[in-house]
C-alpha cells in the first residue's frame, strides 16, 4: 500500500536548516494498522503530512497504492487526497456551521457525486459510527467523542485506500479514547489500511505494528499483539 | 457558474453565516446608496445654479444710462444721460451686421387691481423682442407684438403668479385689469424658468407706457442681442463699437467711464459656466471619493471574510477541494452578495432621489437626479472591484498549504 524509500525532509529555520526526516524506508501492506510513535520533534507528524500529501518531500520516493506520488502541485494533491486518503485530526476539524451530515458529505461533494447520493452515503456512514440520530446537529452540540466519530465517518465516506489519524485521541479522555480506538480497530478489521500517529503507549498497543521514530530515524519497527479496545468499552 | 450543486453550497454558506453576509451586503448597499444620493444632490445643486444664472438668453447686452463724471464739449460733469426712442432707431440703423434684435425696457411699479383683488407689481414697458431676451414662455394668449407698439394699445401680458393671485381660477385672457389707474386688457399669460420673481412681472407695450407718461420718448434701458455666430470675441468688439457710438451721440468724453454702462451677458455666462464646471468637478470628485470608500469597505470585508474562513478552507482542501474550486466558491459567493445588495442599494437610492423633487429646494437642491447609466455603471464598478478585492485574498488562501491553514486557530 505504502512504499517509502530514502525519505528526507528538512525545514529552513532562518539561516539554519532543520533536518527532520533522515532517510526513512517504510513499507506498509494493505490491511495493516500501524502506530507511528515518538516524542515531539521526532518527525512523526511530518511523516504523516508527507504521506497525506499535505506536505512535500525533499528527497526519496513515495509510492501509494502503486501510484508514484511526485511533482505535486496543489490541484494534483487535492485530487489525490480526495481519491486515496481520509484524514482524522486531533482537533476534529469539522466545519462549525455545517451539520454532522453535511460535514460527512463534504468529501463526496468534492468527488462530484450527486446530492441525493451524497446524503444517503453520508447518513450510512454516520449510522456506522452510531450517530444517525445526531445527523442534523451542529458540531458545537456534540461531545468530543461524538465529534471525532463524525470526523471518522467523514474520513470513511470518500472510501479512501488509506486512513491517516493524527493523534486521534489526543483531545479525548481515556474512556472516549478507547471508544474511538474500538471504532478504528473495527474499520481496520474490515480491511482498511490505517496509520495512527500517537505518543500514548496504550493507544499504540491497540495497533498491529509500531514504528518508533527518534530524531528523524526509525529506531524500532515491531509487530505487536493487538489489544482489543472493545474489552474496555461497556 | 451554473452548477446547481455549487449554488446550493453557496446558498447554504450564506444562510448559515447570516451576520457575515449581512455585513458585507450592507457595506456594498450603503456604499452605492450614498454614492447615488450624493451624486443626485450634486446634480440638484447644478439644477438650482442653472436656474439662477443660466435661464436668460446668453447673447444679450444690457445698456444703462448713468451720469457723466467729466465735462465734455461744453457740458458740465455730473450730467444725467437718458435714452430715448431715437437711440433704438440709430442702433438698428448703424449695426445691422451685429444686431439680432433690440428692445427697450421701462420698469415701473404699480398697484394692480382685478375685482376685489389687488397687489403691488412691477410693470415693464417692452418691445416684442423682449420675449427672447428673457426667454419668456407664453402659456396662454400671446406676447406684445409690433402692432401693439405702433398703436400704443392698452394690452398686458401677465406672469403666471399674477394670474394666480388676481384671477384665482378664472381665465384671465380678455379680462380687464387696473394698472396704476389705467385699464389694460390681458392678452397673454407667461411663465419663466427664472423663478417666482420673474413670474410676477406685467409686460405692456413701451409706447403705451410713454403715452401714459405725458407722451414722452424716454427709455430706461436698452436690451439688445448680438448674432450668436459672432461668438464671445465678436460680442466684445460689438460692445466696444457700441460704446464709442453712444458716447459720441450723447456727447460723453471718450475717457468717461460713468456716462453709459454696458453689461454683456456673454461675460457673465463665461464666468457662470466656469463656476458650473467647478461645481461639476466637485460633484464628480465627491462621487468618486464615495465610490473609492465603498471599494475599500468591500476590500476590507473580503479580506476579513477570507481570513475568518482560512481554517475552513484548509479543511476543504484536506478533503479534496482544489485551489480552483476554493477561489471559485469565494468569488461566486462575494459576487452574488455584492450584485444583489449593490442593486438593492442602487434601487433605494434612485427611488429616494426620484421622490425628493423640490422638497429640498430651500437647501439649493432642486430635482436631484442620477442618470440610469451612471447609477448602473457605478454599481457595476463596485461589483467588479468587490470581485477583484475578493480574488486576491481568495487566491492567497487557496494557495496556502492545508497543513498551514489547519494549524490556524
Amino acid at each position: 500500500m505504502i512504499d517509502i524509500k530514502e525519505l528526507h525532509k528538512s525545514y529552513k529555520m532562518g539561516n539554519s536548516t532543520l533536518h527532520v526526516l533522515k532517510g526513512l524506508n517504510i513499507r506498509v501492506e494493505e490491511g495493516e494498522l500501524v502506530a507511528i510513535m515518538g516524542s515531539s520533534g521526532s518527525g512523526k507528524s511530518t511523516l504523516l503530512n508527507i504521506i497525506g500529501m499535505l506536505d512535500l518531500l525533499d528527497e526519496g520516493t513515495y509510492e501509494l497504492d502503486g501510484v508514484m506520488i511526485k511533482d505535486l502541485d496543489e490541484t494534483k494533491a487535492a485530487k489525490y487526497r480526495n481519491k486515496f486518503l481520509g484524514f482524522i485530526f486531533q482537533s476534529f476539524n469539522l466545519i462549525n456551521y455545517k451539520t454532522a451530515l453535511e460535514n460527512v458529505s463534504l468529501p463526496l461533494y468534492y468527488q462530484g457525486q450527486g446530492r441525493k447520493e451524497r446524503q444517503e452515503k453520508a447518513l450510512r456512514y454516520l449510522s456506522s459510527v452510531g450517530l444517525a440520530d445526531w445527523a442534523t446537529h451542529l458540531p458545537s452540540e456534540l461531545s468530543g467523542g461524538q465529534k471525532q466519530r463524525v470526523a471518522i465517518a467523514r474520513a470513511m465516506a470518500s472510501e479512501p485506500k488509506l486512513l491517516l489519524a493524527d493523534e486521534p485521541t489526543g483531545a479525548l479522555d481515556t474512556q472516549t479514547s478507547y471508544e474511538v480506538m474500538d471504532l478504528i480497530q473495527k474499520i481496520n478489521q474490515e480491511g482498511k489500511t490505517i496509520l495512527v500517529v500517537t505518543h500514548e503507549e496504550d493507544i499504540a498497543q491497540m495497533c498491529k505494528r509500531i514504528i518508533r521514530l527518534k530524531d528523524g530515524v526509525i529506531v524500532e519497527d515491531t509487530q505487536v499483539d493487538q489489544i482489543l479496545a472493545a474489552q474496555y468499552v461497556q | 457558474m451554473f452548477n446547481r450543486d455549487r449554488w446550493q453550497e453557496i446558498f447554504e454558506t450564506i444562510r448559515k453565516n447570516k451576520l457575515r453576509t449581512f455585513l458585507s451586503g450592507f457595506t456594498v448597499a450603503l456604499g452605492i446608496f450614498i454614492f447615488i444620493i450624493l451624486f443626485g444632490f450634486g446634480n440638484g445643486l447644478k439644477n438650482t445654479f442653472k436656474e439662477f444664472f443660466l435661464d436668460d438668453a446668453t447673447n444679450t447686452i444690457f445698456l444703462f444710462p448713468g451720469r457723466t463724471s467729466e465735462p465734455y464739449q461744453g457740458f458740465k460733469a455730473n450730467r444725467r444721460i437718458e435714452f430715448d426712442n431715437s437711440d433704438l432707431a440709430d442702433i438698428k440703423e448703424n449695426f445691422p451686421f451685429f444686431l439680432e434684435y433690440i428692445t427697450p425696457r421701462i420698469s415701473r411699479s404699480a398697484v394692480v387691481k382685478y375685482k376685489n383683488e389687488f397687489d403691488n407689481y412691477s410693470t415693464r414697458g417692452v418691445g416684442p423682442a423682449h420675449q427672447f431676451a428673457e426667454k419668456t414662455i407664453i402659456m396662454k394668449g400671446r406676447y406684445i407684438n409690433t402692432s401693439d407698439i405702433k398703436n400704443k394699445t392698452k394690452y398686458a401680458v401677465i406672469g403666471r403668479l399674477v394670474a394666480r393671485d388676481l384671477f384665482k381660477k378664472e381665465d384671465p385672457i380678455g379680462k380687464f385689469i387696473d394698472v396704476g389707474n389705467s385699464v389694460f386688457k390681458v392678452v397673454g399669460v407667461f411663465q419663466d424658468d427664472g423663478g417666482d420673481n420673474e413670474e410676477r412681472f406685467i409686460y405692456i407695450p413701451y409706447t403705451t407706457r410713454q403715452l401714459l407718461e405725458k407722451s414722452n420718448d424716454k427709455i430706461d434701458q436698452i436690451i439688445l442681442a448680438f448674432k450668436p455666430q459672432l461668438g464671445h470675441a465678436g460680442s466684445l468688439g460689438f460692445e466696444k463699437k457700441l460704446r464709442t457710438f453712444l458716447k459720441q451721440k450723447k456727447s460723453i468724453a471718450p475717457s468717461d467711464a460713468n456716462g453709459i454702462y454696458i453689461r454683456n451677458v456673454a461675460d457673465d455666462l463665461k464666468r457662470n459656466q466656469s463656476f458650473a464646471s467647478v461645481l461639476q468637478i466637485i460633484v464628480t470628485f465627491v462621487g468618486l471619493g464615495t465610490l473609492i470608500a465603498g471599494i475599500i469597505g468591500i476590500s476590507n470585508i473580503m479580506v476579513f471574510v477570507v481570513k475568518e474562513r482560512t481554517k475552513e478552507l484548509g479543511i476543504r482542501k484536506a478533503l479534496g477541494a482544489t485551489p480552483k474550486s476554493v477561489i471559485q466558491m469565494i468569488l461566486q459567493e462575494s459576487i452574488f452578495i455584492t450584485t444583489l445588495s449593490g442593486f438593492i442599494g442602487m434601487l433605494i437610492g434612485v427611488l429616494i432621489l426620484d421622490n425628493l423633487g423640490e422638497t429640498l429646494e430651500d437647501f439649493f437642491i432642486k430635482n436631484p437626479f442620477i442618470d440610469l447609466s451612471t447609477a448602473i455603471g457605478s454599481t457595476l464598478v463596485l461589483i467588479i472591484f468587490g470581485a477583484i478585492a475578493g480574488y486576491i485574498p481568495a487566491k492567497r488562501a487557496a494557495s496556502i498549504k492545508p497543513i498551514v491553514a489547519l494549524r490556524d486557530e
